[in-house]
């Protein structure tokens, strides 16, 4: 071959991608295969390091990736084709960037003298992902590739966790070229996100949270992102200053949802005490989370009486939708070490008895409760069994995007962070069993539950094959209510009960489905049935496709109405017809 | 009829707008252009006016400078955006340090005889624009200055056969001895 060839790091583009992934720890690819990436694929073949994962459309690679990340704090690796594989990536890359997850995407484009001709399976993917991702490069230099790579994974890394994608035409993947292991300089001088806090800023956050009567500690999905230790920080600063605590529904985990501060989640389904306490606060210290529409309600009367610290490592989500007065840019876990090293120095727990009290009142309203009932199984019923049967156990959750998600989110406990997977910021129906599939691949030991509706799981059903290909044995737990259940419940709260394509028409056999794809299919009906049934699917080492019927009817409360505020909850014992109409109707002004 | 509510809320905050000029430098690498417009349109924000070249050519670095307008929210919001960006060193929001100089380039072309042709040669003279270009019946005036002074020159050529402009668009920098 060459005169090179003795040296080690003279290879093709192809063989660089595989060995960067190496060099960065990857053990496991989720792709699908196509012309623009044959090299690479190639590679792949040979070499038995990394593990490439099958999916059956490129979304479903995504979406695992994604939840392998989240669940294990590394990034998730994803290598599609050019055209629609690309493309077809756009749903996950969006989602991961929405909620801070770090994706590495390799994606092969054609070759470059091809570029910008319409070729055969081109698109413009970089300028297709720009928005979709924190950043992307098309390689047009082999010689570039093993910089490109390697700035691609810290990128995806540090700072604000998010996706990147690399686009690497053919030309490129054949190509020889020189290969260096990862290194400092391969980073953009440019890039250089901020980890530690500003120590001024928290002497007064210290000082803020010292002299609280009525605290709040509200946290979100960087608590969990940040990694293990924060969840830790988080926890013994609750401990050290006795204040009540909430979080966003990204955030669920970081703080134990038995610990006795615990207030549940906040926001639009949140918990009556948790949105209460957050309306009458008077100093709220927010980590890790960014004042989401979804968790505000009304902005204008969002936390009236306030002072607001703010923990977060992207500056631009300071003051986007609420202005604070005390920002700490920096890294949650970083930052939450310093505030409480100041305040275990400089101050005592604060006495807020009263405030408690004032809380436990909120409590007392049993803002989650719902009526029993021994014919049908309700929901709520369903989850909390679904969470009693898998206590002690080694589990972790993935959801669709529903009414079932909120029900997750209020009746699963989560003790530890990083057990929890759903999509948040975009809202992504079909997440929630990829993401199962990704996370098996990272703990192939563990219980793997996707909590999912009947209308969302068909959306990336396919990936049911790449359980059972891979023996993953994740169990699909289909809370299926014949409808498209938020939708519905929008439709009835806020346009006046027409029910337009909502009902989940023609819904398949979930049993025969599960038998045609080679795993195992169960159903529960009755109330009385559902204990035995999820002890079966615990049992069972396959992946399992679970129906559960449920009331077709129920609707997800608490509910903060359009256009109203954290202390204008409709609590479930509230919810008459009558109620909700007049409690919706004062959106109509609005619209 | 009433109207359907909405579990969003649809009610938009009023505050005042405000304008403000950004420079920002950047790795001059490909595709560095699209992010920052991408940015813009992609979240809504506007551009009055956009101007970007390369620099420092060893470096490789740009220079873009935007006037853009917003809310002061929103105005934070641009500069923290632009910031995050990867290939972005530095954002400097010109109308905040009170003591920058802004700068554009027009070419103006004018068409017309007689008095009129008399009139925009002397206007042009109290402009300070020169003449580029000229034929027996028409002038290409370049001037520079401030925006508002250009857009009073254009003003004053219309009624004297104003027949088209170029604008650069403005370039921005700090009095003093410090750079950016
Ligand atoms: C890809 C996608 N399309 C549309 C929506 C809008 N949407 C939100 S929830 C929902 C219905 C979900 O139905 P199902 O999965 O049965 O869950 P349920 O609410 O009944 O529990 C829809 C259509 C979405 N979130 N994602
Ligand atoms: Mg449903």
């Amino acid at each position: 071959m060459t005169d090179k060839s003795h040296d080690p790091n003279q290879m093709t583009g192809a063989a660089m991608i595989v060995r960067a992934l190496i060099d960065h720890g990857v053990q496991h690819v989720f792709g699908y295969p196509g012309g623009a990436v044959l090299p690479i694929y190639d590679e792949i073949f040979q070499q038995s390091e990394v593990e490439h994962i099958l999916v059956r459309h490129e979304q479903g690679a995504g979406h695992a990736a994604e939840g392998y990340a989240r669940s294990t704090g590394k990034p998730g690796v994803v290598l599609v084709t050019s055209g629609p594989g690309a493309t077809n990536m756009v749903t996950p890359l969006t989602d991961a960037l929405m909620d801070s997850i770090p994706l590495v995407c390799i994606t092969g484009q054609v070759p470059t003298h091809l570029i910008g001709n319409d070729a055969f399976q081109e698109c413009d993917t970089v300028g297709i992902t720009r928005p979709a991702t924190k950043h992307n490069w098309l390689v047009r230099d082999v010689n570039d590739l093993a910089r490109v790579l390697h700035e691609a994974f810290y990128v995806a890394t540090t700072g604000r966790p998010g996706p990147v994608v690399v686009d690497v035409p053919k030309d490129v993947q054949f190509a020889t070229g020189t290969y260096h292991p990862p290194r400092k300089s391969d980073v953009h001088v440019s890039y250089t996100p901020r980890v530690k806090g500003d120590a001024t800023q928290i002497r007064k956050a210290v000082a803020l949270l010292a002299n609280a009567k009525r605290p709040v500690i509200y946290s979100g999905g960087g608590v969990i992102n940040s990694g293990p230790e924060a969840s830790q920080l988080l926890r013994q600063l609750v401990e050290a200053t006795g204040f009540p605590i909430t979080s966003t529904l990204m955030g669920l985990g970081a703080y134990p949802a038995s610990g006795p501060n615990w207030l549940g989640m906040l926001g639009m389904h949140g918990t009556y005490e948790a949105n209460m306490t957050m309306h009458d606060c008077d100093v709220m210290l927010c980590v890790g989370a960014r004042f989401d529409d979804r968790i505000t309600g009304r902005t204008d009367a969002f936390s009236p009486g306030s002072k607001k610290i703010h923990i977060d490592i992207d500056p631009s989500s300071i003051n986007k939708n609420i202005r604070v007065d005390v920002p700490i840019i920096g890294d949650c876990g970083n930052v939450l070490g310093d505030l409480l090293q100041v305040f275990k120095a400089e101050a005592k727990k604060p006495d807020i008895k009263a405030w408690w009290q004032q809380i436990a009142q909120w409590r007392a309203r049993n803002s989650l409760s719902y009526r029993k009932n021994n014919d049908v199984i309700l929901p709520q019923y369903a989850i909390q069994r679904l969470f009693e049967l898998t206590r002690g156990k080694d589990t972790y959750i993935t959801t669709e995007v529903g009414q079932h998600q909120m029900w997750a989110a209020q009746f699963f406990g989560f003790e530890e962070p990083h057990r929890w997977m759903t999509s948040g910021g975009l809202g992504t129906m079909g997440y929630g069993l990829p993401a199962a599939v990704g996370v098996q691949v990272a703990h192939p030991d563990s219980l793997v539950i996707d909590i999912a509706g009947d209308a969302s799981v068909q959306m990336t059903i396919q990936e049911m094959s790449t359980a059972v290909q891979f023996e993953l044995p994740i169990k699909i737990f289909i809370l299926n209510n014949q409808y498209m259940g938020m939708v519905r419940q929008w439709q009835q709260l806020l346009h006046g009960n027409r029910l337009s394509h909502s009902y989940s028409e023609a819904l398949p056999d979930f049993v025969k489905l599960a038998d045609a794809y080679g795993c195992v299919g169960l159903q529960a009906h009755k109330p009385a049935d559902l204990d035995g049934a999820i002890k079966e699917m615990i049992s069972i080492k396959r992946p399992v496709l679970f129906d559960c019927r449920v009331a077709a009817l129920e609707n997800c409360f608490p509910m903060i109405p359009s256009g109203k505020a954290h202390n204008e909850m409709l609590l479930p014992e509230e919810a008459t017809d009558e109620a909700t109409a007049k409690a919706f109707s004062g959106g109509k002004a609005l619209v | 009829m009433n109207q359907p509510a909405s579990a969003y809320f649809l009610e938009e905050r009023h505050d005042p707008n405000e304008t403000h000029t950004l420079s920002v430098l950047v790795q001059n690498e490909p595709g560095v252009l699209a992010r920052v417009i991408g940015l813009f349109s992609g979240r809504g924000y506007n551009i009055d006016s956009l101007t970007v070249s390369e620099t420092e050519n060893q470096k490789h670095l740009s220079r873009i400078t935007i006037v853009t307008t917003g809310t002061p929210m929103v105005i934070q919001q641009i500069k923290h955006q632009l910031d995050r960006m990867i290939p972005v060193y530095r954002v400097v929001d010109m109308t905040l340090t009170g003591s920058s100089i802004e700068r554009e380039l027009a070419m103006v072309k004018v068409r017309g005889g007689g008095d009129h042709r008399v009139e925009a040669l002397r206007l042009a003279d109290a402009f300070r624009a020169r003449v580029i270009d000229a034929t027996t019946e028409s002038f290409v005036f370049e001037i520079t200055g401030n925006s508002s002074k250009i857009s009073q020159f254009i003003d004053l050529m219309r009624p004297l056969g104003l027949v088209e402009v170029s604008r650069t668009g403005v370039a921005a920098i700090t009095r003093g001895p410090e750079g950016m």
